[in-house]
């Protein structure tokens, strides 16, 4: 049975329909989720998209992580559920606290899309299982505030804990310790500023990020497996 | 109904034979409200009174043209049954007078166009001209409307994919912002008519407030003077969450059959998809007045009328549909209300409360505006301008003058700009800024377009026939270099005040020329946007038409890019290098200072050949690379295929200035593997391509034969010089 995957579509969420393609494309049934339900379908994989959601006027994130839908989502992360956030989805997580730390403008003060390089950091994760440590991963950001930022005991620990799972081999934003992508304690809520979907497709330029996306995909393959 | 004082129409841009000829019209005085409106519809901006009769004269019929002129934009069918709307506009004063809003608001408006014919948008392309970067205050606008272009653009989910920065004295103080969109049609495609009396109008989007009072008006039809800057308050402020809740809501409505036919609000407000809808449909409409949902209590009803807030869309909808509608609305979380009725007076009239505040003929306002036929001669001074030398003097050495031009910010990088655009969502940006042309993928169907913006105002200013033509040729060869078939253009025209003889001798003339160009290439118009007044206290733009070409490539796959792909690949030239091509070159400009002459000649039959070649060239996979020698000549346009590579190159003969800094069109910098070379020849001379080898790909300089530069020199300096000059201003 292929896994089950769903991307909420906050108003102002922006690459919803690309998330869809891509996990199509890698064999996964998508279906998109409203924010305003307050329960989630029975799904594998919860994606929050890139994206302003609510116009991102205020902090990013900071309205869209009261939309009726994220109780469900936390709910789901407590119960051991996937979580990935992409760009403004993992700007979501860290204000709803599903993530650690926060997001701040680029170094730069600039809005960013372009191509980087990314280095997997910690393959065993369910969101780079396909790739090895040390991996170099070609995927593109597109962001405003994607300069991370943690306390410094929080950032000892996750470093020990490898939490810090991409790491960008030039940093573009400045952020903290260079991470690219973050997972939360137990590894199953993962959030990264680049955008793996827009990297699934060697016409446009890398195929790599479908690595992140397989890896999910392939996570809920052996857990059904082991289920059995 | 309230007679008014006749005095007000000057304040609101009218002509005294205007005032009279509303008078004559209705057969009595107007009424303030009534007058507002005729000031806006009859606006030069939204009337196209001086331009009109000239623009007739344009081909618009093709075998995939679906909509022509006069629809919210242009349709093209880019293969059985997948149409795409395509459409430029612009918002000059504006971005002058607030660089971040006029920009922001620019794109906001083109969007709603493309929106208003059914299709999603998917793809912009900003072309901007700015005057020189040594003015701190040209940079302040440079930094705000690539601030405005990113912040609204990126926020409303619609991928910037290309564009093009001009730096010149002309437009230090008359900057223009110009945006082109293009949307893929999802369902169905729509038209702007009010069909059906009984209909109901559904206003939804953003309430309706005081900002861009007159901005079609006051603002865009007219000269700037020293008070200009008191006009911020007819700029619009934009609200790019709106925006795209609207593009959401819009796109169900359609997908789910809810409406007969939407259009905008922009200039002019809701005076304008009022008596347009009705008056292509032939009906009328009831407008009440205190339906309107407004942002602040006590606007006048002439203020509510002309509006230019934005975010806002008028939905006709049938009875039975209205609460389906706003059900999509307010799921969107956009206010939704019905402020209208279609009639079958034919009439727009406006109520408040029981009043009558206004009561005209739809078409009066939507058709019936004045056309000008209005004085052009060819001036004196463009006699001595063209005799003049054209600064084609030799360098006092060559590797210096490349460097000088490669340092021009109208030649290097323009990373800076586009980095802050969002140019690859929808998974579709196969070729994106920087290149030839942007190659989009369309969401369904293996098939992409090519997409360019061109316009070479120099070229116009010493001759704006052969100006016009020349930016059709370069705009479609753009696209050819890709592999494309250039298939159709939008354009828009640039000029300043129309009431002076010699700047209206331009405009037909680069009309004249636009449309040769386009009969002989057999791309036509699709539609466009004519921005007079483009002028400071009494000085005008060079006249700059640009043309923006759409291209279909049957196989995205089979996309060329400019850089170079491999070690060893063999340079050739196609096309033939006239050495007096120099005339309002960059070269000239850069090296020499001068700004003369007579701009490269051009030869059509030629221009169409070179195109069949590299289509060709493209889709049987005997090109690696293909680009285009524009600005700054061969010289330029093989440093950039370098450039785009990281790869070096080695030419196999020494040129003189004169060759290497040429200009002239119809040319292409190809390259292919060794062992193809002599297909390639072969595929040249079938289709009557002058083809010369030119030199070799490798090594780590850019040897030019006569000179010689390190890659990694030419590369600081071609990604450094904007943001240089840009810094300057950080600094201060």
């Amino acid at each position: 049975m292929s896994a089950r995957v769903g991307v909420i579509l906050f108003p102002g969420s922006n690459c919803e329909l690309d998330c869809r393609r891509s996990f199509d494309a890698l064999g996964a049934e998508v279906e998109m989720i409203w924010h305003g339900d307050v329960a989630l379908p029975d799904v594998d994989l919860v994606v929050l998209p890139g994206g302003f959601a609510h116009g991102d006027y205020l902090r990013t994130g900071a309205l869209a992580r009261f939309s009726p839908i994220m109780d469900a989502v936390a709910a789901h992360a407590a119960g051991g559920g996937l979580v990935l956030g992409i760009c403004n989805g993992f700007q979501i997580l860290c204000e709803a606290g599903l993530l650690p730390g926060a997001l701040k403008k680029n170094v730069g003060l600039k809005f960013l899309c372009k191509w980087t390089e990314l280095r997997v950091d910690n393959a065993d994760t369910p969101f780079t299982n396909r790739a090895h440590a040390g991996r170099r991963l070609r995927i593109p950001i597109n962001h405003f505030e994607g300069n991370w930022y943690v306390d410094d005991e929080t950032l000892r620990s996750m470093k020990e804990n490898g939490q810090i799972v991409l790491r960008y081999t030039s940093n573009p934003n400045g952020s903290l310790d260079d991470a690219a992508g973050i997972s939360n304690a137990t590894f199953n809520v993962f959030g990264l500023m680049p955008h793996p979907e827009r990297a699934c497709d060697l016409l446009l330029g890398s195929e790599d990020g479908a690595l992140i996306l397989g890896s999910t995909l392939d996570h809920v393959a052996s857990d059904a497996r082991a289920a059995v | 109904m309230t007679r008014t004082d006749p005095a007000p129409y000057r304040a609101l841009g009218l002509t005294e034979e205007e005032f009279e000829a509303i008078e004559h019209r209705l057969g009595r005085e107007p009424t303030h409200t009534e007058l507002a409106m005729f000031s806006v519809m009859w606006s030069e901006h939204c009337s196209y009174k001086s331009s009109r009769v000239h623009l007739r004269n344009l081909p618009t019929d093709g075998p995939e043209i679906l909509v022509g002129p006069g629809e919210g934009a242009g349709v093209i069918e880019v293969a059985p049954g997948i149409a795409v709307a395509w459409k430029i506009e612009s918002h000059n004063h504006p971005s002058f007078v607030e660089p971040f809003n006029g920009a922001a608001t620019g794109i906001g408006g083109i969007v709603r166009d493309i929106l208003s014919m059914g299709a999603r948008p998917i793809a912009l392309l900003d072309p901007l001209r700015f005057g020189p970067l040594d003015d701190a205050r040209t940079r302040y606008i440079v930094e705000e409307v690539v601030h405005g272009i990113s912040a609204y653009g990126n926020s409303i989910g619609v991928p910037t994919v290309g564009g093009e920065a001009v730096f010149e004295e002309c437009y230090a103080e008359n900057p223009l912002v110009n945006v082109a969109c293009l949307g893929v049609i999802e369902d169905r495609l729509m038209h702007g008519r009010a069909e059906g009396p009984g209909n109901a109008g559904v206003l939804f989007g953003s309430s309706t407030g005081r900002d861009g009072i007159g901005g079609a008006s006051v603002l865009a039809s007219a000269e700037f003077d020293e008070t200009s800057l008191e006009k911020r308050p007819s700029v619009q402020v934009g609200d790019p969450f709106s925006e795209k809740l609207l593009i959401e809501a819009s796109l169900e409505l359609v997908r789910r059959g809810l409406v007969v036919g939407f259009q905008d609000l922009g200039a002019g407000g809701i005076s304008c998809p009022a008596s347009e809808m009705t008056s292509k449909a032939g009906t009328g409409m009831k407008v009440w007045l205190d339906r309107i949902h407004l942002r602040e209590a006590d606007m006048e009803p002439f203020e509510v009328m002309i509006s230019e807030s934005q975010e806002r869309m008028l939905a006709v909808v049938e009875p039975d549909d209205v609460e389906a509608v706003l059900d999509v609305c307010a799921k969107w979380g956009l206010e939704a209300r019905v402020v209208s009725e279609v009639t079958k007076s034919g009439r727009l009239e406006v109520l408040k409360g029981d009043e009558l505040i206004a009561d005209v003929p739809a078409e009066a306002l939507a058709e019936e505006g004045p056309v000008y036929e209005r004085r052009f001669e060819r001036p004196s001074w463009i006699d001595e301008l063209q005799v003049a030398t054209s600064g084609d003097d030799p360098p006092e050495d060559l590797a210096g003058a490349f460097l000088s031009v490669l340092r021009s910010p109208n030649v290097s990088s323009k990373r800076w700009i586009w980095e802050q655009y969002d140019h690859m969502l929808f998974l579709g940006t196969v070729q994106g800024p920087g290149a030839d042309a942007a190659v989009i993928r369309l969401p369904k169907g293996d098939v992409a377009v090519a997409l360019t913006t061109d316009g070479n105002g120099r070229y116009c200013y010493l001759d704006p026939y052969e100006g016009a033509r020349l930016a059709v040729a370069e705009a479609a060869r753009n696209v050819a270099c890709t592999g494309a078939r250039p298939v159709a253009i939008t354009n828009c025209l640039n000029f300043g005040n129309p009431e002076k003889s010699d700047v209206m001798w331009q405009f037909v003339e680069a009309v004249r020329g636009i449309g040769d160009a386009c009969s002989a290439l057999g791309t036509p118009v699709t539609g466009g946007n004519v921005s007079f007044y483009n002028e400071t206290k009494g000085r005008a733009i060079y006249p700059t038409p640009i043309i923006g070409m759409l291209g279909i490539l049957e196989r995205p796959s089979a996309s060329v890019g400019l850089g170079f792909r491999s070690e060893g690949d063999v340079i050739m030239t196609a096309g033939a290098t006239s050495p007096d091509d120099l005339g309002g070159s960059e070269y000239a400009k850069v090296v020499n200072g001068v700004v003369a002459g007579k701009p490269p000649g051009l030869d059509l039959d030629a221009e169409r050949a070179l195109i069949g070649f590299l289509q060709e060239g493209a889709a049987s996979g005997l090109l690696h690379s293909a680009h285009d020698p524009s600005l700054g000549g061969l010289v330029i346009a093989i440093a950039e295929s370098g450039l785009a590579s990281d790869l070096g190159f080695e030419l196999e003969a020494s040129f003189d200035h004169r060759i290497l800094f040429s200009e002239s069109p119809s040319r292409a910098v190809v390259t292919c593997a060794p062992e193809r070379e002599v297909e390639l020849e072969g595929l040249a001379e079938r289709h009557g391509v002058p083809l010369a080898r030119t030199g070799l790909v490798g090594g780590d300089r850019f040897d030019f034969g006569s000179f010689s530069v390190a890659k990694t020199e030419a590369t600081d300096v071609f990604e450094n010089a904007l943001p240089e000059r840009l810094a300057a201003s950080m600094s201060l």
